[in-house]
């Protein structure tokens, strides 16, 4: 933690090593401090730009802890994370994150555009205001989320659905080349499922890279390019169509699934 | 009109009296601007803590002879540094550690106080005196009131990112901690400096009421500030003519007067969402 006060509204003068490499995990274990349990077991990952990546696997699979340890908000203890070939306090402008919505304080009296705004803050750091660019690039975000209409409106009064758009839109003002979505699918009607992962395939086409963790298997298949399911390790790494099997989801999940109830079946084996 | 005027000017032809509305506006001005943060962060029992844990603190400077100021700042600073510790050690709850503090710092001032002072000066410590302002003390006021506005303006977009989403200013290398302490050093500053005015059981209506008034009145942060500023001044104004022409305390007047706008201020919201409705 103590390399991290510095990236506050610094910029990156590293040179970008390995571009294709967005993100890497070597060897890396993690344990709670308080209980001695351990949520992540030896994992490696490679992960390239562009890539649509669903980090799927029940609770307390180490979701958010692997979230947390890429942005460094947890010690690491074994291993070793990259991003962009570099520690990630030395880039955390390049990383956007758009957490579960039970960490944010929706009672807080604040505007939706004073929220997308907040996605800028990295770039300026200490008693820097926003400018004309920053501005632009909160007017262009809350467009692409369809959220225009809502600028002056508070957050704490909007739908589940609408407040997913703003904090995706704030991590669209960001404008971060490696975006991390905690559970962005959690009480998100189906027009706003749909308005995000528009957003994530026009974002990868431009190769910026995504990961998102969520409980929801239907969407493997359509929306992402790489499926990693997790339970503490990694149990199965590849292209949803392959890695879709009622076993691998036995083995996350720790149930089977009814044998009738495979929609997923027809796409893996044909 | 000329009767009104009268009116105004008669207290403040002494000079204790204009020093003692000074020093209110003063303190208004610094507890108004924290006041929005104290109450949408929820730190309101902090708050209560700080004010009344100084008490050893004011005892002892005192004895020792020296300005209030000094001995109350360094007791808040202690009571802060303390509940940080207690809490981050994971010993109790922050809530709990803050209860446990204050209370022991509390009743230590009282007993300080039960052996050193007279039951005049007891009052003017609990209650507050406006008539007591010194000019050192306005002095320490205007500088307390510039450091939190200073303080507030400078890191008003980081105070209110870590606030709405601590999980977002972390990820951006933004430690809420940092901003929490900044705030609780201000917290600290204002309510030592607002204790020579309402005193240590009243500071805490300075704190929180024009916050939560002005939350009522409006939905954006700058404004409520604005308003929060508008309301305490206010009450200090009024506090203050009353205290002198019905020969009441001023501490106890000003809250009152606190009191009742926050009340009108939050029927009139009701009122108003009901038409929206």
């Amino acid at each position: 933690m103590s390399n991290r006060g510095f990236s506050y509204g610094g910029s990156c003068d590293l040179t970008i090593e390995n571009v294709r490499t967005v993100l890497s995990f070597k060897g890396v274990s993690h344990c709670y401090e308080q209980s001695g349990e351990e949520t992540l077991s030896d994992i490696w990952l490679n992960i390239s730009s562009g890539e649509r990546v669903a980090l799927v696997g029940p609770n307390g699979a180490g979701k958010s802890t692997l979230f947390k340890l890429i942005l460094g908000l947890e010690k690491l203890e074994r291993g070793e994370i990259r991003v962009f070939g570099h520690p990630v306090a030395r880039c955390l402008h390049r990383v956007a994150v758009v957490p579960q919505s039970s960490t944010v304080d929706w009672h807080f009296p604040i505007s939706v555009r004073e929220v997308v705004m907040m996605g800028r803050y990295v770039h300026l750091g200490w008693f820097r205001s926003p400018g004309a660019v920053d501005r632009e690039a909160v007017e262009s975000a809350m467009e692409s989320m369809g959220i225009c209409d809502l600028a002056d409106r508070r957050v704490g009064e909007l739908s589940g659905g609408e407040r997913q758009r703003v904090m995706l839109a704030r991590t669209l003002a960001h404008d971060a080349d490696l975006m991390l979505l905690d559970e962005p699918l959690n009480h998100v009607d189906l027009h706003t499922q749909e308005m995000i992962f528009h957003t994530l395939e026009a974002l990868s086409a431009k190769d910026k890279t995504v990961i998102v963790s969520t409980h929801d298997l239907g969407v493997l298949v359509v929306h992402f390019t790489r499926a990693l399911f997790l339970d503490r390790k990694i149990i199965a790494d590849g292209p949803p169509k392959e890695v879709l099997t009622p076993q691998t989801i036995a083995r996350a999940y720790g149930f089977e699934f009814h044998k009738d109830y495979q929609p997923w079946e027809k796409s893996s084996n044909s | 009109m000329g009767e009104i005027l009268e009116f105004l000017v008669e207290p403040l032809r002494y000079s204790f009296m204009l020093r003692g509305l000074l020093g209110g506006l003063l303190t208004s001005l610094s507890c108004a601007v924290l006041s929005a943060f104290v109450v949408w962060r929820g730190m309101s029992f902090m708050g209560e803590a700080i004010s009344h844990s100084v008490l050893p603190g004011i005892v002892l400077s005192y004895v020792l002879g020296i300005n209030l100021f000094w001995g109350a700042l360094a007791a808040s600073l202690l009571v802060v540094v303390g509940i940080s510790l207690i809490s981050s050690y994971g010993l109790v709850g922050e809530q709990t550690a803050i209860g446990v503090v204050f209370v022991g710092f509390f009743a230590f001032g009282i007993l300080l106080l039960s052996k050193v002072a007279s039951a005049s000066d007891l009052s003017h410590i609990l209650f507050g005196n406006v008539l007591g302002v010194s000019k050192e003390d306005l002095i320490i006021m205007g500088l307390v009131a510039s450091v939190v506005i200073a303080g507030i303006s400078l890191s008003y977009k980081e105070v209110l990112t870590a606030s709405f989403d601590p999980a977002h200013a972390a990820a951006i290398g933004l430690s809420p901690h940092l901003v929490r302490n900044i705030i609780l050093v201000l917290l600290a500053l204002t309510t030592v400096s607002a204790i020579q005015t309402v005193g240590v059981v009243l500071v805490l209506a300075l704190l929180i009421t024009p916050g939560a008034a002005a939350s009522q009145i409006s939905r954006r942060p700058g404004r409520i500030i604005l308003f929060s500023v508008v309301i305490a001044s206010f009450a200090i104004v009024v506090g203050f003519y009353v205290s002198y022409y019905a020969n009441l305390a001023s501490g106890p007047s000003i809250v009152i007067v606190l009191t009742i706008i926050f009340v009108l201020s939050a029927i009139g919201s009701r009122i108003r969402r009901g038409r929206i409705a």
